[in-house]
């Protein structure tokens, strides 16, 4: 059995007294900034990424990888306690979930979250391991025309399947891979769009562009708001679910790990479509469709478990082939370059410890997740009742000092106020940042494979079309455009993002 | 023709124009062949695509189908005080020290908030302070300037 032998390696990875205290400190951050609402966990890995610059690589890794899905467990009890989402992956949760607290069972919405986010991240984590060498496999015969065309798919998946207007969702993937662009091209060493000014010539840091267009317009917005916050927090006495809860949660629980799973692989996929999906799909199932919306602890289980498990394999195409299928993932590739790990199909076999030492300690993660919240509830509560007006300042800190230690630059947290004025401008066009991050990170990568594969070709661009894997890719994101761009389809998608 | 989204209009406008920037100066830079692509080929591409989609962004804003859509209006009160205050912090850093522009970036970012007040900024303001000496400077020894460049001789 060689998935147990590596399995083996993984957890005397992970099991080591260090990276057991980094897996916890990122359960512990992710939980807590899942509970803060206005903080998601795309703006805190940005902020972290430079503090985990004096950690081993595999150290930094499982903490920034705890503090991901541990934002999907602390934003399901601001989801149940206060009809807040703290994550976006966590507005299906509120649906039922508020429903049941405010009936008195807060307690038995919170356990049920808990455990089925559990079993999901569980079954999705040996997903993982099961899945990861063989697709590593396929990915050693792409060349450059192959990660081309997957990243077209990749970029064109993204798109699709996020939420929003197509069209202006696209623009902002091109506007990111220009982004991207800027600095010196390795190839020639001339230095492009940097206009003389030698913190330019690196390129825009990745940091600066996550932190500016996510925290710092996160906290405008924010900041435009008056508070306004009710909290159920009366009774919190039985936590656990009865033995006719239990049945009910059974098949929810397995559906939602099912499809979260095969939705956090696809390109562009991720937590918050998997919620969403899992819902609409235990309403259409559920013997108890009147239910549904006042409390049907199905309308928990499902969504949480699904979305636990989409934010676990979401990591098998960023491990497997180097490519993030969505924005978190993309930090996480920032982080590996930080580290000086290539991300790609390499890392399995190069750096077998870091690989399934960060598959281990998902599993790890997870208990001690179920273990940091159902008792510490009533902590994560209290939080909550901190005023934004001091945790804005706060989140400003950390952001100004986090873009600092990068390079040491103050340019650097120059530049990043001025991406804080390009996000807000972006939140008041209603355009949806995240593409855009996902162009920044794939810009060079894109480019240089085009480069190679033209190259080999001699300029001839059938190169494409003639390669069968590259040709499959390609009419993939075809076949995807044409689907949502069929009026039926169309119409579904819009009325599907509607109701979230 | 009449603007009827404006939230897609500027957007559009927004496509086009950094667009232009990007195809504009990458003719600035050798494009070589598909072969022997130089420094200017992607960008040039790329930048010529978001034009086409900036104009497309622009086009579908004045449709008759295009629903009404104002912008929300901007806060520019927070704009400034929020990123002022970053701004502050990245140009104060070097000659005043961590622990003075912290003081700084904490107490005009507050300014922002609804209900401010210099009693609770203060306190907030030494929380995070010693918070981020006790984490940064001791902990994880990241080295910054600490205290304002006069004061050492």
């Amino acid at each position: 059995m060689e998935l147990l032998a590596n399995l083996q390696v993984g957890f005397a990875t992970a099991l080591t007294l260090q990276n057991l205290l980094y897996a916890f400190l990122g359960c512990l951050i992710g939980t807590l900034i899942g509970v803060l609402p206005g903080l998601g966990p795309i703006a805190t890995i940005a902020m972290l990424l430079p503090a985990t610059y004096a950690l081993p690589p595999t150290a930094a890794l499982i903490m920034l990888a705890g503090i991901y899905y541990g934002a999907q467990y602390g934003g399901s009890t601001t989801a149940i306690l206060v009809n807040i989402p703290g994550e976006t992956s966590s507005v299906i949760t509120c649906l039922d979930g508020y429903q049941m607290a405010r009936r008195g069972r807060a307690g038995v919405a919170l356990s049920t979250a808990g455990l089925s986010s559990f079993f999901a991240g569980c079954v999705a984590t040996l997903i993982l391991a099961a899945f990861a060498p063989p697709l590593a496999e396929i990915a050693f015969k792409f060349g450059p025309a192959e990660y081309f065309s997957l990243m077209v798919l990749g970029l064109i998946g993204a798109v699709v399947l996020a939420s929003g207007n197509l069209i202006k969702a696209i623009g902002m993937i091109l506007l990111g891979l220009l982004l991207g662009l800027v600095g010196t091209d390795i190839n020639s060493g001339v230095a492009r769009y940097s206009f003389d000014i030698p913190e330019l010539s690196d390129g825009i840091g990745f940091v600066v562009i996550a932190m500016g267009v996510f925290g710092f317009a996160e906290v405008l917005v924010n900041v435009e708001q008056k508070e306004a916050r009710e909290i159920f927090t009366n009774k919190l006495s039985s936590l656990f679910p009865s033995k006719a809860d239990f049945k009910r949660m059974i098949a929810p629980v397995l559906r939602g790990t099912t499809l979260g799973s095969a939705l956090g692989i696809l390109p562009g996929g991720g937590a918050a479509l998997a919620s969403f999906g899992a819902y609409t799909l235990e309403k259409k199932l559920s013997k108890y469709k009147a239910e549904f919306g006042k409390g049907a602890i199905e309308g928990v289980a499902a969504p949480e478990s699904a979305n636990n498990a989409a934010a676990q394999t979401s990591f098998i195409p960023l491990l497997t082939l180097g490519i993030p299928p969505n924005a978190v993932m993309a930090l996480m590739i920032g982080a590996m370059t930080i580290h000086n790990i290539q991300p790609g199909p390499q890392v399995m076999s190069s750096n077998p410890a870091l690989f399934w030492g960060l598959i281990a300690s998902m599993w790890i993660g997870n208990l001690m997740l179920i273990i940091l919240n159902l008792p510490l509830i009533g902590i994560w509560v209290k939080l909550l009742a901190v005023p934004y007006r001091y945790l804005y300042p706060a989140i400003l800190v950390f952001c100004c000092i986090g873009v600092y230690t990068v390079n040491n630059n103050t340019f650097d947290v120059l530049m990043t106020a001025a991406f804080g004025v390009l996000g807000y401008i972006f939140i008041k066009l209603k355009c949806e940042p995240a593409p855009l991050l996902l162009g920044v990170v794939l810009g060079p990568m894109m480019e240089e494979n085009f480069r190679r594969a033209l190259l080999l070709s001699r300029g001839d661009f059938s190169i494409f079309f003639t390669r069968g894997l590259s040709l499959t890719l390609l009419l993939m994101a075809l076949a995807l455009v044409v689907m949502v761009a069929l009026p039926a389809i169309k119409n579904k998608r819009a009325e599907a993002f509607q109701e979230e | 023709m009449k603007i009827r989204s404006h939230q897609d209009f500027w957007t559009g406008l927004l496509f086009a124009a950094t667009g232009a920037f990007f195809t504009g100066f990458a003719s600035s830079y050798s494009m070589g062949t598909a072969a022997k692509m130089g420094p200017g080929y992607f960008p040039f591409w790329i930048g010529l695509l978001q034009i086409i989609l900036g104009a497309v962004v622009i086009i579908s804003s004045m449709r008759n189908s295009t629903a009404e859509e104002r912008i929300a209006r901007f806060d520019l009160k927070s704009l400034v005080l929020v990123l002022g205050a970053v701004v502050l912090f990245g140009l104060l850093l070097k000659p005043l020290g961590l622990a003075l522009t912290l003081f700084i970036l904490i107490a005009v970012s507050s300014l922002a908030s609804h209900e401010f007040s210099w009693k609770a900024t203060v306190a907030n303001a030494i929380v995070l302070i010693s918070l981020c000496f006790a984490v940064f400077v001791w902990g994880l020894k990241l080295q910054f300037p600490l205290w304002p460049s006069f004061f050492q001789i």
